[in-house]
């Protein structure tokens, strides 16, 4: 078994956090993990992107072309890789800033208001984290209470518990959004 | 009649060895300084010298002390890996000016920039002596090489490069000076200067650099004697001798 | 201690430290310039020396003085910077002394770009430098692989008194994967006494030098060398044999991040009962030679497809090894693409369908 995620958006959007704390997660459970990212130019404020692998067993190919799921933070990145979703899959739109759909019919896809839920809370710059908890939730790559867990492992240092709290805050509000369908529409 | 009595000995810090220098080179001379200067200061023992590429490439025949052999111009870098690993030990390059003044002008600024805390014996002698009398930076204007027949040309191949006075623009404290070994007089200076430059490293206060210009009396083509004249009245005006930095003298802001 | 995710480059930068590297010079260059970033902060830490050159020329000449000197040295780089390093690289396996070089080789040739390649396969394992030498060369596909093997190059270049040089590309460098460290430690210490010039206290003065102008005393030195690598031959063979023992119709050759994407390939390609196998060499200097003769020369092997992020280097020895007995057919991809599962799935399956030999 395994599963795949790319993670896509502009450089600073906090891509490659949201994918390295996804496959913290994956580690916590005893799975086999990698996290592949672009790298260079790429990464001095154009799009980034990493793709997030968790498995089984010893994971093959670093490349994933046709990655399970996709969530794009930004438009470029839903034209470069809504396309590449595995038919199946599951592509995630962050809504604030794409306001369209693919068009494909082979796949699901689910709509997250990130920044709007990020802002909402006073946190702007979080918009990863609330990916995080609504692609966690959404796809159970990893369980829910694991990615909690590195949550708190991460961001939990002494002496600054409103961090962790602020974190928390924004990821649990990516979770809702998706279990409670606050702000998220499915077509 | 009193017993005889040595006034005069080969250091302990040179081996009993013939040289393959050409008569009338005074590579010879800088040798005896250098060993001298670590017999005085007791640094034999501590002591590791690099040896470059160019006329002195055999150099560690003839010193006694632990030596390394560099590729073209990177004694420095040598010096700086030899140090940084044992810096209580004394280091010292020994390098000609087609080996530093050229190959060599990266890891002999930077080694210098950075302030390492070994010393460098620079021979200038105005040309590639090992490779048969070719054109170096330090070559004078006019003068003729074999890879510049006509002299010189300043036009094309630029004014002799002045290493020590490139080197004392480096804000980094550091000791250089340049001296002379084809009088008498220039060589105890140049002693003094020398034996300055190890204590400067034995008190691990900076990175310290000699100029020594010299004589290649074999492809300058001339006699020993006409080589030091030549030096004298050539090279001396442009290569202005005398101390160009020291770590005692704050820079002026 | 648990296991920690970890960017192949500061893997890299760790491994060394475990395996008691004492001193570091560098020069930034993508894609390996988080091990120079990794490393100025701990090597000051665990009391070693890190200092950043003006050059790679410069860097790996450091390392030259600092081995010569008896220290445990190291250094990392890219393709044009191991060019740079080519110079050092001939001096150090001349003069007969440990040290490592990492290689995260980037696609090229010139500048070329930033991005994975295997394109240094022949000038690491055929070159490099001027002159008859030889460096040790292992090529780990995993982080966990290049943190064990980084460990073990330090072994092996005091085993030999000889560079051992590691190559990985540009995504096992970038790449995170979860690494242990238990159990992995320092090897023993060498004894340079008899060798190092470290001041010349109650003995006779220790020289490092690679000029040897007599004609005999140098080619006594070449056979000497050269006996070493014989000893490499016999001795550091290293590779891994992936469902080869049930006979399969097509061996993939494969190495680095390509024999990662060649398992997935092979992967899919069983689920539908087409039996291929993988011959990936872990050392490619010395070359596992033997094992994959044993691994071709099988009956059911009808050819050898050789896989790489290059135009053809590695298929060169594959080539020799094999010696024309079995057809060989090359499958390269460059210019920083990495090949996909998909097209190895689609190559194996043309190749076993049209059945023939020789090249495609």
């Amino acid at each position: 078994m395994q599963r795949e995620v790319t993670f896509a958006g502009f450089g600073g959007q906090g891509i490659m956090t949201a994918g390295k704390l996804l496959a913290l997660a994956g580690m916590a459970e005893g799975k086999e993990v990698a996290w592949i990212p672009s790298y260079g130019p790429e990464m001095r404020g154009g799009t980034a992107y990493c793709t997030v692998v968790i498995a089984d067993r010893l994971i093959g190919s670093p490349i994933v072309n046709d990655p399970e799921n996709v969530f794009v933070f930004n438009r470029p990145s839903l034209d470069k890789f809504g396309p590449r979703v595995r038919p199946g899959g599951v592509l995630l739109i962050n809504s604030s800033l794409i306001d369209v759909l693919s068009e494909r019919k082979d796949i699901e896809q689910t709509c997250v208001p990130c920044n709007d839920i990020a802002n909402a809370l006073k946190n702007g710059r979080s918009i990863n984290l609330v990916g995080l908890g609504a692609f966690v939730a959404r796809t159970t790559m990893v369980s829910l209470e694991t990615q909690r867990a590195v949550l708190h492992k991460e961001f939990g240092k002494k002496g600054k518990e409103s961090v962790l709290q602020a974190a928390t805050e924004v990821f649990e509000a990516g979770v809702r959004a998706v279990l409670e369908g606050q702000g998220a529409k499915t077509p | 009649m009193s017993e005889p009595t040595t006034i005069f000995k080969r250091p302990a810090s040179m081996r009993d060895a013939f040289t393959h220098y050409c008569p009338g080179c005074t590579h010879g001379v800088i040798h005896r300084l250098i060993a001298e200067t670590l017999d005085e200061l007791g640094l034999r023992e501590r002591t590791i010298g690099i040896a470059p590429v160019g006329c002195s490439v055999l150099a560690y025949n003839y010193f006694y002390c632990d030596f390394q052999e560099a590729a073209h111009g990177r004694a420095p870098a040598l010096a700086t890996g030899i140090k940084r690993v044992l810096p209580d030990r004394i280091v010292f390059t020994y390098q000609g000016d087609g080996d530093l003044a050229s190959i060599g002008t990266a890891e002999i600024l930077h080694a210098a920039n950075r302030g390492e805390k070994f010393t460098t014996v620079f021979v200038n002698n105005a040309v590639y002596g090992m490779t048969g009398g070719q054109m170096a930076p330090t070559t004078m204007p006019n003068q003729v090489t074999t890879t510049c027949p006509r002299g010189r040309d300043v036009n094309l191949a630029g004014w002799p490069f002045p290493v020590a006075d490139v080197l004392a623009q480096l804000r980094t404290p550091a000791y250089v000076e340049r001296v002379a070994v084809h009088t008498p007089r220039h060589i105890i200076n140049a002693k003094r200067a020398i034996k300055q430059a190890f204590r400067y490293q034995m008190e691990g206060r900076c990175y310290s650099f000699i100029e020594v210009l010299s004589t290649c009396p074999t492809n300058w083509g001339k006699t020993p004697a006409e080589a030091c004249k030549w030096l004298d009245e050539v090279m001396v005006p442009y290569f202005k001798l005398g101390l160009k930095k020291s770590p005692d003298r704050p820079p002026v802001e | 201690m648990a296991k920690k995710l970890m960017k192949g480059n500061e893997a890299i930068g760790e491994a060394a430290i475990v395996a008691g590297a004492q001193a570091y010079f560098c020069y930034p260059i993508t894609p390996q310039t988080e091990v120079a970033e990794y490393l100025a902060k701990r090597m000051p830490e665990v009391g070693g020396v890190f200092v950043q050159a003006e050059s790679e020329l410069a860097a790996s000449q450091m390392i030259f003085g600092a081995a010569a000197a008896g220290a445990r040295a190291f250094t990392t780089s890219s393709s044009p910077g191991i060019s740079l390093m080519g110079e050092a690289m001939s001096y150090i396996a001349a003069a007969e002394l440990p040290a490592v070089f990492i290689n995260i080789i980037r696609c090229g040739p010139g500048l070329g770009g930033i991005l994975p390649s295997q394109g240094d396969y022949l000038q690491a394992t055929k070159g490099g430098g001027h002159g008859d030498y030889r460096f040790l060369v292992l090529a780990p596909s995993t982080v966990q692989e290049t943190v064990d093997l980084t460990i073990e190059a330090f072994r092996l270049a005091d085993k030999y008194r000889n560079p051992v040089l590691l190559i990985g590309d540009g995504l096992i460098g970038q790449m995170m994967e979860p690494v242990d460290f238990e159990g992995r430690g320092a090897p023993p210490t060498l004894d340079t006494s008899a060798w190092a010039t470290t001041g010349c206290v109650g003995r006779e003065p220790h020289i490092v030098k690679t000029l040897f102008l007599d004609p005999n005393e140098l080619e006594r030195r070449n056979r000497k060398m050269r006996d070493k690598y014989e000893q490499m031959k016999r001795e550091e063979v290293r590779f891994e044999a992936y469902l080869c023992d049930d006979a399969p119709e097509l061996l993939v050759a494969a190495y680095g991040t390509t024999a990662r994407v060649v398992r997935t390939a092979i992967d899919r390609l069983r689920e539908d009962g087409v039996k291929v196998g993988m011959f990936r060499p872990i050392s490619v200097f010395p070359f596992p030679d033997e094992p994959v003769r044993q691994l071709a020369f099988q009956p059911s092997v009808r050819s050898v497809l050789v896989v790489e992020m290059s135009m053809g280097q590695m298929l060169e020895d594959v080539e020799r090894a094999l010696q024309g007995r079995r057809p060989i057919h090359f499958y390269g991809r460059g210019g920083g693409n990495v090949p996909a599962p998909e097209e190895l799935v689609r190559e194996c399956r043309r190749l076993l369908g049209n059945g023939q030999g020789g090249r495609p």
